[in-house]
């Protein structure tokens, strides 16, 4: 097992859950096979205190309505599941969920019919907004009620009050995200991102940058925006003071998921085979230094979620494993063991923090309720 | 890996009947169901349940290769359709009149989210029998599709005389002899013929023999476009030969359009056999010669003002 000492890594230990870590080495990841069945013994894990849910279809995205987990799902449907009960809804009839994305009030799902879909707690669903003839595979809530999604070279965003504005860019918009503060959109297309004042009239700001930029994160403190490229890296934009540039590479794959941890400190990142975590507490971002390597594995990191106010985070791999580690120490928990055909393509933690909620490329899911 | 959806690329001049062929494989009782990715929505309608618009968006990859471009859309949607899987057996590409193939083949090898889960099966080209011949002298287009194509539709049959047919095969032959060419009329043909290719597994190319004429055997030569076929009698040295494809794929990779090719190595029991997009080469040892079989090795390239004479004389400079 390769392990490398991070300096700086210890000073950005601020709270803590009171969990039983151990460091890695000891943890017993895979369990041989034959014995997969069985308790994972002595090792300390979460494992038990999984909740499975059947999704029954591969799961594109997760959001928390308070208390209830809603599941997207490949073959159209959405799924609640709250204390052990689901309820199935046919968010997309005879289609499937390409994109979800919730607030904590609703779940709001883009498809392949060219439908924008809401589903509330009370398992009502119905049509937001739609696009014939397209794919609706990026969208984007924003905190003060705002949505966005884009089909094809147009990108539509409506405001709280339900005004929509649009705005075409110069190629498939592929990723959105709205800035933690303001109506304020980022786009990524290829050659670059743009960012959008909806309902000011000024011309959106063009970052330029040769390549095909695929999905967008914008940090906590509105510093810095950061796409995932198509040759494996992250380009990074500072938009204060002065748009600098980032590159952040050595990938083996895409990164497909994101995301920053509730100081705003830390990016963690997929796409290797460890979780990538870029340290942005600085000025100049992660420019000139490395970035730490978490739950090193012979898998692909496949999501990544930060718990919402702990440095810990969840790390889930191709191979359909699942662990949490603590950043202070990079010591793990695993809290699924890897499951073949089964590689994670969805997690998201609720509000709380207390649950974890993770889906499936078959239909397996789960929710983890912390000890 | 045998459960990566096959993907068949259906490409042709504008009217040569791309639609009345994708219809004919849709509404055939074969029992599968096929995602069908258009990039326009023509006159005539898909009979097909999973269609979906494409905007044949061609990127380039940042990777200081001038050809390595890749469609940003085919791999969006291929992502998007992987979440349906067990929805469809098979995928079909339908570009525009106007599309190089290229861009699409490439998508297959250069992104490795799509080849990990999709594989190239073939790229069909449907010709129109009346026109071809004078699209291939104005339009670059229609000459990519017949050059890159690993079968060629020829196309409303009926419109042209015996003596024509010849002429414009010839015509496709002097392009790309290596194609198999089938002569339609409402693009009529076995779906076997179409589907299920295997054209670009390298356990496929066992043989490379062009597909010639039966009859009136004439000889065209096109001002640009041409095939170059070497062989060796024997054995080539993989110390010298590896380098030399390398460097001429590097070099005249914006020309070369496809390669192909079945070479021995000395104490190698298996042929080394590879096949390549522009500057993009895939190779491997595949299948054991037979006992007593005759070891030669063979390459052959088709693109844009190849030298011949420098990739013969590089080829033979080769021999063990």
């Amino acid at each position: 097992m390769i392990r490398k000492a991070y300096p700086g890594a210890q000073e950005v230990l601020l709270h803590d859950l009171a969990l039983p870590f151990i460091p890695a080495t000891m943890l017993w990841r895979t369990p041989p096979e034959g014995i997969a069945s069985m308790s994972t013994g002595t090792a300390p894990s979460l494992t038990q205190s999984i909740a499975p849910v059947a999704a029954g279809a591969h799961v594109t995205a997760i959001g928390w309505l308070k208390g209830t987990a809603a599941f997207g799902l490949g073959d159209g449907g959405v799924l609640l599941a709250k204390d052990g009960e689901t309820h199935r809804l046919e968010a997309h009839p005879d289609a499937g969920i390409l994109v979800g994305a919730s607030d904590g009030e609703r779940f709001v799902t883009g498809g392949d019919d060219g439908r924008v879909a809401v589903t509330g707690p009370d398992g009502s669903t119905r049509t937001l907004a739609e696009a014939k003839g397209a794919w609706i595979d990026s969208l984007a809530l924003s905190a003060g009620g705002a949505f966005a999604y884009a089909s094809g070279k147009r990108v539509f965003a409506r405001d709280d009050k339900g005004r929509e504005k649009m705005l075409e860019v110069p190629s498939t918009a592929r990723g959105l995200a709205f800035a933690p503060k303001g109506y304020r959109l980022a786009i990524s297309h290829y050659n670059g991102a743009t960012l959008w004042f909806p309902n000011v009239e000024a011309k959106p700001e063009v970052l330029d940058w040769k390549g095909s930029h695929l999905d967008v994160t914008w940090s906590p403190d509105a510093r810095f925006v950061v796409t995932s490229m198509q040759e494996n890296a992250l380009h990074g934009w500072r938009l204060i003071p002065d748009k600098g540039h980032m590159r952040m590479s050595g990938y083996p794959s895409k990164t497909r998921s994101f995301s920053w941890s509730h100081d705003g400190k830390w990016l963690a990142t997929s796409g290797a085979e460890a979780a990538i975590i870029w340290p942005f507490e600085s000025k100049e971002g992660p420019m000139g230094k490395a970035p730490r390597e978490c739950g090193v594995r012979p898998a692909k990191v496949s999501r990544v979620a930060f718990h919402p106010n702990t440095l810990v985070l969840a790390v889930a791999y191709e191979d359909g494993c699942i662990l949490l580690i603590r950043l202070a120490d990079a010591s793990e928990l695993l809290v699924r063991a890897a499951v073949a055909g089964s590689g994670v393509t969805a997690m998201a933690w609720d509000k709380g923090g207390k649950r974890l909620a993770f889906g499936c490329e078959d239909g397996q899911a789960g929710i983890l309720t912390l000890p | 890996m045998t459960d990566k959806i096959p993907v068949t690329v259906l490409t042709g001049y504008l009217g040569a009947g791309k639609t009345t062929l994708l219809n004919r494989i849709l509404t055939e009782p074969h029992g599968k169901k096929y995602a069908v990715i258009v990039n326009e929505f023509g006159e005539i309608g898909i009979d097909n349940e999973l269609v979906v618009g494409a905007d044949e968006e061609v990127f380039e990859m940042n990777n200081g290769c001038i050809c390595c471009t890749v469609r940003g859309d085919l791999i969006r949607i291929l992502d998007g359709l992987m979440k349906r899987k067990g929805k469809f057996d098979a995928i079909i590409v339908e570009t525009t009149g106007l599309a190089d193939p290229a861009p699409v083949a490439q998508t297959f090898f250069m992104d490795q989210d799509v080849s990990d889960t999709a594989r190239l099966d073939a790229v069909v080209t449907v010709a129109d029998a009346k026109w071809l011949s004078d699209r291939l002298k104005d339009a670059p287009e229609a000459k990519n599709q017949i050059a890159f194509a690993d079968v060629i539709i020829l196309n409303k049959i009926d419109l042209v005389t015996p003596e024509q047919l010849d002429e414009v095969e010839a015509r496709i032959r002097a392009i790309n002899p290596y194609a198999k060419v089938h002569r339609t009329q409402n693009c009529a043909i076995p779906i076997a013929e179409v589907l299920d290719r295997k054209a670009f597994d390298l356990d496929r190319i066992i043989e490379l023999e062009p597909d010639f004429l039966e009859e009136g055997h004439h000889h065209h030569h096109d001002e640009d476009m041409q095939s170059v076929s070497v062989a060796i009698d024997g054995e080539v040295d993989p110390e010298k030969f590896m380098p030399w494809i390398s460097n001429l794929t590097q070099v005249e990779g914006p020309n070369i359009l496809r390669c192909k090719g079945i070479v021995a190595f000395p104490n190698e029991p298996k042929r080394f056999v590879f096949q390549g997009v522009h500057m993009i080469l895939d190779g491997d040892v595949q299948g054991e010669w037979k006992p007593g079989e005759k070891h030669t090795s063979k390459v052959v390239f088709i693109g844009r003002d190849l030298n011949e004479k420098a990739i013969r004389e590089g080829f033979l400079a080769c021999a063990a």
